[in-house]
């Protein structure tokens, strides 16, 4: 965990000019989280960043890391406990990509081979094979790959905390796509805590479970990315966050959460029955589960019409359905592509959750709900995952 | 690749054909009747300019490491003014000079050699290190080395290129003014050069002003080579 607590910076002009590059900012990060620092050019993202790791010495204020006020630590010390990954990259040219990926694991002290085990086990996680790289030098490598370096290279020493200025601003929009989702997949299963200077709104909702918006020196908001969109603090966050700010909330809210409290019946249930409670709540079809809630299809009004005995001569498999955590923006574009008005959201062991619609996203959407501080999603984590 | 090897062969066949020019011009029988004489000054000449490079060498890189550190910043470029009016003065007035303090002999010949020397290698240890990118400065800074360590490891090898240029400039001025420890009497290839003027000696003189030209090309060869494959691996050049 770490917290910032009422950090400021004042530079000395050589006017003799102060001026304010950091006002007061208290913000806490909790382990495991990635928060994202937006804002415009020159609002202190990156000042604010370098105040952690000392890179500038802050004017007032205290950085404490685990509850430790980091003032107390010696700089160097601090340093090698964090990871950095630089706006520019930052790879030494005279040094071979082994070498780059090593430089603090060899400042610890680590021995050669256990140097050389993590460079490959690092080497592997980015993909990127290591017969190939690893005694290459880095003008050799393309800018993604050289991004991906310099991302593991902050990984290497496995400092529990990192610190990253625009870390996949020189890539191109694929790739950048692709390492963004490398790197969430990653810190994910690492578990790190991640401080993310970036002006890419996307890339915030993308990435952050939290995102502090700067303006100014000052932090204006931090919140969850839903709650960002939802309810942006000013003017200057909603015109940050852009016009179509609620397709943007589209990615970032789960199935299970828009999913409305819809009916299910048994599959013994008699065909008068569900024709009456269909008929009263207007319903065209209902699904059906088992006795342990489990989804085993649905039966149409249309089909029961005049029929005699069970529902479940009746069933239907489904078309199509959505996994619980699976964003908004997936099934929006799976009911568009299979023309279905609803889908059945069910839950990983095939529970039944209740239904995704038009208006139960309309509702979700207008009802000011936001997921606020829990259960966080971000989308990368369902990049690829197959439809249903 | 391939490339590469190429200019270096093509160099190599340009250099032993100007080689055997030179021989034949000079003329075998000459260089046999002058092997003993040209072998020794040579050994001589080589010991002035050893010696006095390594001296420079230890003296100005560690100046230049000086002046470009942080709290030299504002200081520094005067130094750099001052260093630079002292190279104007040509380095027949140094010998002089040293020759006026020291004395005659090897020791005044290798102070003024040192001095002629120390400059280039100054300035440029001062140029490269400060043209080492802002940005790889920081980021060794911000991943925990020491100020020591971001010199050692970072900044140091990273300023090789025009370091290495400053080296190159001062041995071919080093080389080249080493002839005239003559005239103070200390020996070196001038040895063969200043009394085959004064004899009117052509042979010996083109034997004496070839060899201090092809030791220049020499040394100015094998430290390039040494430097890129050494040194330079990975740097863009
Ligand atoms: N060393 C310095 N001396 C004086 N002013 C500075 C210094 N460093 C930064 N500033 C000022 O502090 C403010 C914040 O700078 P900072 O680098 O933190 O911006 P940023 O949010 O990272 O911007 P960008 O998105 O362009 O990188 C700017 O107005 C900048 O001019
Ligand atoms: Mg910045």
């Amino acid at each position: 965990m770490i917290e910032l607590d009422r950090l400021s910076k004042t530079f000395k002009q050589k006017n003799g000019k102060d001026v304010t590059a950091v006002d007061a900012v208290s913000l806490t990060v909790n382990e495991g989280e990635i928060c994202v620092f937006l804002g415009p050019s020159g609002c202190g993202k990156t000042t604010t960043l370098k105040m952690i790791n000392r890179l500038i010495p802050p004017s007032s204020g205290r950085v404490l890391i685990n509850g430790e006020d980091t003032a107390d630590l010696d700089a160097v010390t601090l340093r090698r406990r964090i990871g950095y990954v630089i706006q520019q990259i930052g790879l030494f040219p005279n040094m071979t990509i082994e070498e780059n990926i090593t430089v603090v694991p060899r400042l610890l002290g680590w021995d050669r081979k256990a140097c050389h085990a993590r460079a490959l086990e690092l080497m592997n996680m980015v993909q990127l094979e290591p017969r190939h790289y690893l005694k290459r030098y880095p003008r050799e490598l393309s800018g993604g790959q050289q991004q991906r370096i310099g991302v593991i290279r902050a990984l290497a020493a496995d400092a529990p905390l990192l610190l990253m200025d625009e870390p996949f601003g020189a890539v191109d929009p694929i790739n950048r796509d692709a390492i963004q989702n490398e790197f969430f997949q990653m810190q994910r299963a690492l578990n790190k805590t991640v401080i993310m200077v970036s002006h890419d709104i996307d890339e915030a909702l993308k990435l952050g479970d939290k995102i502090a918006v700067f303006r100014g020196g000052r932090l204006i908001q931090f919140d969850h990315p839903d709650t960002l969109l939802a309810h942006p603090a000013d003017e200057f966050v909603s015109q940050f966050v852009g016009q179509d700010s609620t397709l943007k909330r589209l990615l970032l809210i789960r199935a299970e959460d828009a999913a409305d409290d819809a009916p299910s019946i048994a599959p013994d249930t008699p065909v008068e029955q569900a024709l009456e409670a269909m008929e009263e709540q207007d319903r065209r079809y209902v699904v059906v589960t088992d006795a342990e809630r489990k989804a085993l299809g649905y039966v149409k009004r249309r089909d029961l019409r005049r029929q005699q005995g069970a529902c479940g001569q009746f069933l239907q498999p489904f078309k199509v359905t959505a996994a619980h955590d699976e964003n908004l923006r997936i099934l929006l574009s799976r009911m568009y592509e299979f023309n279905s008005s609803w889908l059945p959201v069910l839950g990983a062991d095939g529970l039944f959750l209740g239904e995704v619609t038009q208006e139960s996203i309309a509702d979700y959407l207008s009802s000011g709900r936001s997921r606020g501080k829990t259960s966080i999603v971000s989308p990368a984590a369902n990049a690829g995952a197959p439809a249903a | 690749m391939a490339e590469r090897y190429g200019k270096g062969l093509l160099g190599a066949l340009a250099a032993a054909a100007l080689l055997a020019l030179l021989v034949h011009w000079i003329g075998l029988n000459v260089i046999r009747h002058y092997r003993d004489d040209l072998q020794f000054y040579l050994q001589a000449h080589l010991f002035l300019v050893a010696v006095s490079m390594l001296a420079a060498l230890a003296v100005g890189v560690p100046v230049g490491i000086l002046l470009s550190r942080p709290f030299m910043a504002r200081r520094a470029e005067r130094f750099m003014q001052l260093f630079n009016v002292g190279n104007t003065v040509p380095p027949l007035a140094v010998l002089a000079l040293s020759l006026g303090i020291l004395g005659i002999g090897d020791g005044p010949a290798i102070f003024a050699l040192f001095l002629a020397s120390l400059l280039p290698i100054v300035r440029n240890t001062y140029e490269g290190l400060r043209n080492v990118p802002a940005s790889l400065k920081e980021a060794a800074t911000g991943i925990g080395m020491t100020p020591r360590q971001v010199l050692l490891k970072v900044e140091l090898p990273n300023a090789v290129p025009i370091l290495i240029g400053g080296v190159r400039i001062a041995l071919a001025l080093n080389v080249g003014t080493a002839p005239l420890a003559f005239l103070i009497g200390a020996n070196s290839l001038g040895s063969l050069i200043f009394p085959a003027i004064a004899l009117n000696n052509q042979p010996m003189l083109l034997l004496g002003a070839a060899a201090t030209a092809l030791l220049a090309l020499l040394l100015d060869g094998a430290v390039t080579l040494f430097s890129r494959l050494c040194l330079e691996r990975g740097l863009a050049r």
